[in-house]
């Protein structure tokens, strides 16, 4: 047998065996293009860094979050830098789980960070608890020609009505083009960051300033009636379990009209060498319905320090690379402007050349400027967060509501049948857990 | 003298295993009991507080916790009822005279090697999607609407996934079974002038009977089980169409990280298998026996 | 006559047999040829079998993201080493419920494969508070043992099984010849029994290889298999069947050989006490 391991893991722990020997920093990160791109261009920072050896734990979204999740909160220090979204990191910066991230070297400009992300990375002593390394908030991508052909025109602020409209005239199923395609599958981060920020738009609210959840308000109903038929009559098949990345090869295949998701996906379907739609795609504002509030989330992801890790210096220069200026600098030498993690940078925003090179740039800004996470419904609410409730409640409850949506858009609930259960259960699960008394 | 020797010799030599299975049932189990009495999230630390039977109430009357019970028996059974027909199809098929019979019955293996991760999401992506997936460009160009699968059955689906893994295990064990049946005896029922069907009926039906209890209790094991099918393809849902007992479990630990609730889904689990494998010991005990 | 009847059909059944073999392995083959496509072309309808543009940019793409070869080793290290060790545990085990039953052994069978009952997900919170006060955390070793305890029952069983057709008057003859009990295991019971342990050994290895629930939740990187390697595949941003069918063939290979060049072995000893 083996026992190499485990003693390279006793000398890692006790950091006496190798004196001058390099760091190994264990990074957890999501399997997303943003991502995969840092991993290949690592040679940068260690030739910067020769004494710190990068080693990475890449993983899909809800695995790597069950990792994470759970040895962070075990404390099993198995990672030194965590790739966690902006709903973790309040709750986490909380319970004293993350380190703050003070020491970012001279040239970072932390203020150079669009406010709206920064505020969700903020703790309460006004400490940055993560740096965001993408920032998105949500636009609607539409086709072009399909629009010209149905002679209809998008409007920078379109409203519902004329979404749904636009969709239906667009649908033409024996050529497999589907007028629309929103998330369906289940899921706190797939259908209900969707659905909860969509029902902003329409008046909607999660709970009441006493912790008493909504379904069973009208607006609700609206919403998901709205959404329901709407899909019925100008989604794809088998919407139900499609996430971002299935809507975002349907689009990318010409398959949909428009497509209501996040603003990173306009590099996506822009790029000539993914996509087959790439010269013709448009964007706009996520809709609204009159009431002042539009549906589109905010949303980044961060890298953050676990309490736990023996090697904070070299965790925080790589979060100093990783996020710093020179990194899309670097990305657009490589890769082109384009392709830049978008979404955390006042300056980016500036520089010519990006807003030349990406024609999302201006409306992925608005939109992120557009969010309010502090005021995300048209009525008061006792939480924080535009597509989601900033409670650690909310990853369980969101999914197990997202369930009986996406069973209501199967066609296998009615859409009342799937309200009344998410009420029941939501208050079930707030009962238990103590917010309502 | 020799008996007391060589029991004394054996109780030794069992006693590794017994030991270690017993450490490894007891010390999780009674960690996992003594969790399930407490309030005790992974998100919320510091607030493990003594809660008694809240979390098993809670569980037991979880909306999804019949539905999961129902699941678990479908697929078992569902998965069961293929694998042991078609395995006992397959296997006699692969009992006949014929060419390259050691390809075919490599083909026939390969889904069992393959990871249940990997399987369902092929199945998943490659086939069952409604618009990328083989299955509905096959639905297409015959002219018809392509199925959803994973929506509109996704029990059935999963059923489907999951037989396909094991039906090359069904069929390996029973095929050996097969093949140890008595040549002379095959033939002496063939002088006698019996059909093809009373043949299988009255001798390898009999003749298979082990081997096919056997397919049973190992698949019921791992049946009861199953979780990366659901988790990949269709999370459990629509709804909670296709949750079974180990994904409810699951989305305690793992979706709302309540340790407690799990702790108790997690017992609860332990002892409804409990209850079906004290039925099938019985049975399948008796037919070993004999 | 005859011989003529019966070679018509074996041509019917080597059609019949044929299709259906390749109807179960079509998955696998699609996967493979998928490999090959580029992401347009894994999606494009109609859909192509053979005549496409053969590539190998997905094996490069794949390999520059994850090393192929570390999560390979860690597989191979984990899955021999859990089946090694299980075995050594497990023949004594087997043997003497096999030789000297009591009355209770059937119970004690019974009971360890009722352990298999447990669902992980149950218990991997108090596994990993284990796993992490122990340091086994992301260790080939802390997977070994796992792996091992989770099969112990299915190859004690199947050991009893094998070990129990063997005819005890054999064990008697070498008795009486004045045999310990050590030379009655080792030149008396092993050549017998090695169909049996061969075929045990074969099929918890591939247990071990495809066990995607502790593989994945009680490692990060030292440790991790290639499940873990196939986990960042799953879903990723944009076109992804061609680069999964890439991973997926490479997670699948090893086994999939293993099990094609052992299938005799595999089979011969696969009876489970089934055939007598």
């Amino acid at each position: 047998m083996n026992f190499k391991p485990l003693l390279l893991g006793a000398c890692s722990a006790v950091v006496l065996c190798g004196i001058a020997s390099a760091e190994t920093l264990t990074i957890a990160t999501v399997n997303n293009g943003d991502m995969i791109r840092m991993q290949k261009l690592t040679d940068d920072f260690t030739s910067k860094n020769p004494d710190i050896k990068l080693d990475w734990v890449t993983l899909e979204e809800n695995v790597l979050r069950q990792r994470v999740t759970t040895d962070i909160a075990t404390k099993g220090g198995q990672y030194d830098v965590l790739t966690i979204g902006t709903y973790e990191v309040p709750i986490w910066a909380k319970q004293g789980w993350l380190l703050p991230l003070d020491n970012l070297g001279p040239d970072y400009d932390v203020n150079d960070i669009l406010p709206a992300i920064r505020a969700g990375l903020t703790g309460e002593d006004g400490k940055l608890y993560a740096a965001p390394f993408y920032g998105e908030s949500s636009m609607v991508m539409y086709r072009k020609d399909l629009f010209e052909k149905a002679g209809l025109t998008m409007p920078d602020a379109p409203t519902w009505d004329f979404i749904a409209d636009a969709a239906r005239k667009i649908t033409d199923k024996d050529k497999e083009i589907y007028g629309i395609c929103l998330r369906g599958k289940a899921g706190w981060g797939e259908n209900m960051a969707f659905l909860t920020a969509t029902a902003n738009a329409f008046g909607a609210r999660w709970f009441d300033e006493n912790w008493k959840p909504q379904f069973d308000q009208p607006e609700w109903k609206k919403t998901l009636d709205f959404y329901v038929k709407l899909m019925k009559d100008a989604g794809p098949p088998g919407a139900s379990s499609n996430g971002f990345n299935e809507n975002l090869a349907l689009f990318q295949t010409g398959k949909c009209g428009m497509w209501i998701d996040a603003t990173v996906a306009a590099s996506f379907v822009t790029n000539p060498k993914e996509s087959t739609v790439a010269d013709k795609v448009g964007f706009a504002l996520a809709p609204d319905t009159g009431l002042g509030k539009r549906g589109n989330w905010l949303w980044a992801w961060n890298l953050a320090i676990p309490a736990g890790t023996q090697k904070q210096q070299a965790a925080e220069k790589f979060i100093a690379w990783a996020t710093g200026k020179d990194y899309l600098k670097l990305v657009a030498e490589k890769d082109g402007w384009a392709n830049v993690p978008p979404g955390t940078r006042t300056s980016l925003y500036e520089n010519p050349e990006y807003l030349k090179a990406a024609p999302f740039a201006k409306m992925t800004l608005d939109s992120i400027n557009a969010a309010d996470p502090k005021h995300p419904a048209v009525k008061p609410v006792p939480y924080v967060g535009v597509q989601f409730v900033a409670i650690p409640e909310f990853q369980g409850l969101g999914t197990a509501v997202g369930q009986q949506f996406s069973a209501a858009l199967a066609g296998q609930t009615s859409v009342d049948q799937a309200l009344q259960n998410a009420q029941q259960l939501t208050t079930r699960e707030m009962t238990k857990a103590g917010y309502i008394k | 003298m020799a008996t007391l020797h060589t029991r004394s010799a054996a109780r030794a030599m069992m006693a590794p295993s017994v030991v270690l299975l017993l450490a490894w049932m007891v010390v999780p189990l009674a960690m996992t009991i003594y969790f399930s009495f407490l309030r005790y999230n992974l998100l919320m630390p510091g607030m493990e507080e003594w809660v008694g039977f809240d979390n098993y109430r809670y569980f037991l009357t979880d909306p999804a916790f019949f539905q999961a019970i129902f699941n678990t028996l479908a697929i078992v059974l569902g998965v069961l009822l293929i694998t042991v027909l078609g395995g006992i199809g397959l296997a006699l098929l692969l009992d006949q005279p014929m060419f390259g019979q050691g390809i075919v019955r490599i083909l026939v293996i390969a889904p069992f090697l393959i990871m249940p991760t990997v399987a369902a999401l092929v199945w998943k992506n490659m086939f069952m999607n409604p618009v990328n997936g083989l299955f509905a460009y096959l639905a297409r160009s015959v002219g018809l609407p392509p199925f959803d699968f994973l929506n509109n059955a996704p029990l059935l689906s999963i059923i489907l996934i999951v037989a396909w893994q094991w039906l090359p295990f069904a069929t390996l064990i029973l095929l050996t079974a097969l093949q140890s049946l008595d040549e002379e005896q095959k033939e002496a029922a063939q002088m006698d002038g019996a059909g093809a069907w009373s043949r299988f009926t009255y001798l390898t039906l009999p003749h298979l009977s082990r081997a096919i209890t056997v397919v049973i209790l190992i698949h019921t094991i791992f049946l009861l089980s199953v979780f990366a099918e659901i988790l990949v393809t269709t999370n459990g849902g629509p709804g909670t169409q296709s949750t079974n007992l180990t994904f409810l479990v699951y989305a305690q630990a793992l979706l709302q990280f309540d340790v407690g609730g799990a702790s108790a889904g997690g017992i609860i689990a332990v002892i409804l298998a409990n209850i079906v494998a004290f039925f099938l010991m019985r049975m399948i005990g008796k037919t070993l026996e004999a | 006559m005859a011989r003529n009847v019966s070679s018509q059909r074996k041509i019917v059944n080597t059609v019949v047999a044929w299709t259906i073999g390749i109807l179960i392995f079509f998955p696998i083959l699609w996967t493979f040829l998928t490999s090959f496509k580029t992401e347009a072309q894994a999606i494009a309808s109609p859909p192509s079998l053979l005549f496409f543009d053969w590539t190998f940019e997905n094996y490069f793409e794949v390999q520059a993201r994850s090393d192929y070869f570390k999560h390979f080793m860690n597989s191979v290290a984990i899955s021999f080493g859990s089946t090694l060790l299980g075995l050594i545990i497990a023949i004594p085990a087997a043997w003497a419920m096999a030789f000297a039953p009591t009355p209770k052994t059937k119970d004690v069978l019974m009971w360890m494969l009722s352990t298999k009952m447990m669902p992980p997900v149950g218990v991997l919170v108090p596994m990993y508070l284990l796993f992490r006060n122990t340091g086994l955390l992301d260790t080939r070793i802390g997977l070994v043992m796992i792996l091992t305890l989770i099969n112990l029952p299915i190859i004690v069983w199947m050991l009893y099984t094998y070990f129990k057709e063997i005819p005890g008057e054999i064990l008697e003859a070498a008795r009486m010849d004045g045999a310990s009990l050590a030379k009655e295991i080792i030149y008396v019971l092993t050549p017998m029994a090695v169909p049996g342990i061969a075929s045990t050994l074969l099929l918890n290895i591939i247990l071990a290889w495809n066990e995607a629930f502790w593989t994945l939740n009680l490692t990060a990187s030292k440790a991790a298999p290639l499940t873990a390697f196939i986990a960042s595949y799953s879903s990723p941003e944009g076109l992804f069947y061609a680069k999964l069918s890439a991973a997926s063939t490479m997670a699948i290979a090893p086994i999939l050989i293993l099990g094609w060049f052992s299938q005799k072995q595999l089979v011969r000893g696969l009876t489970f006490g089934a055939v007598k």
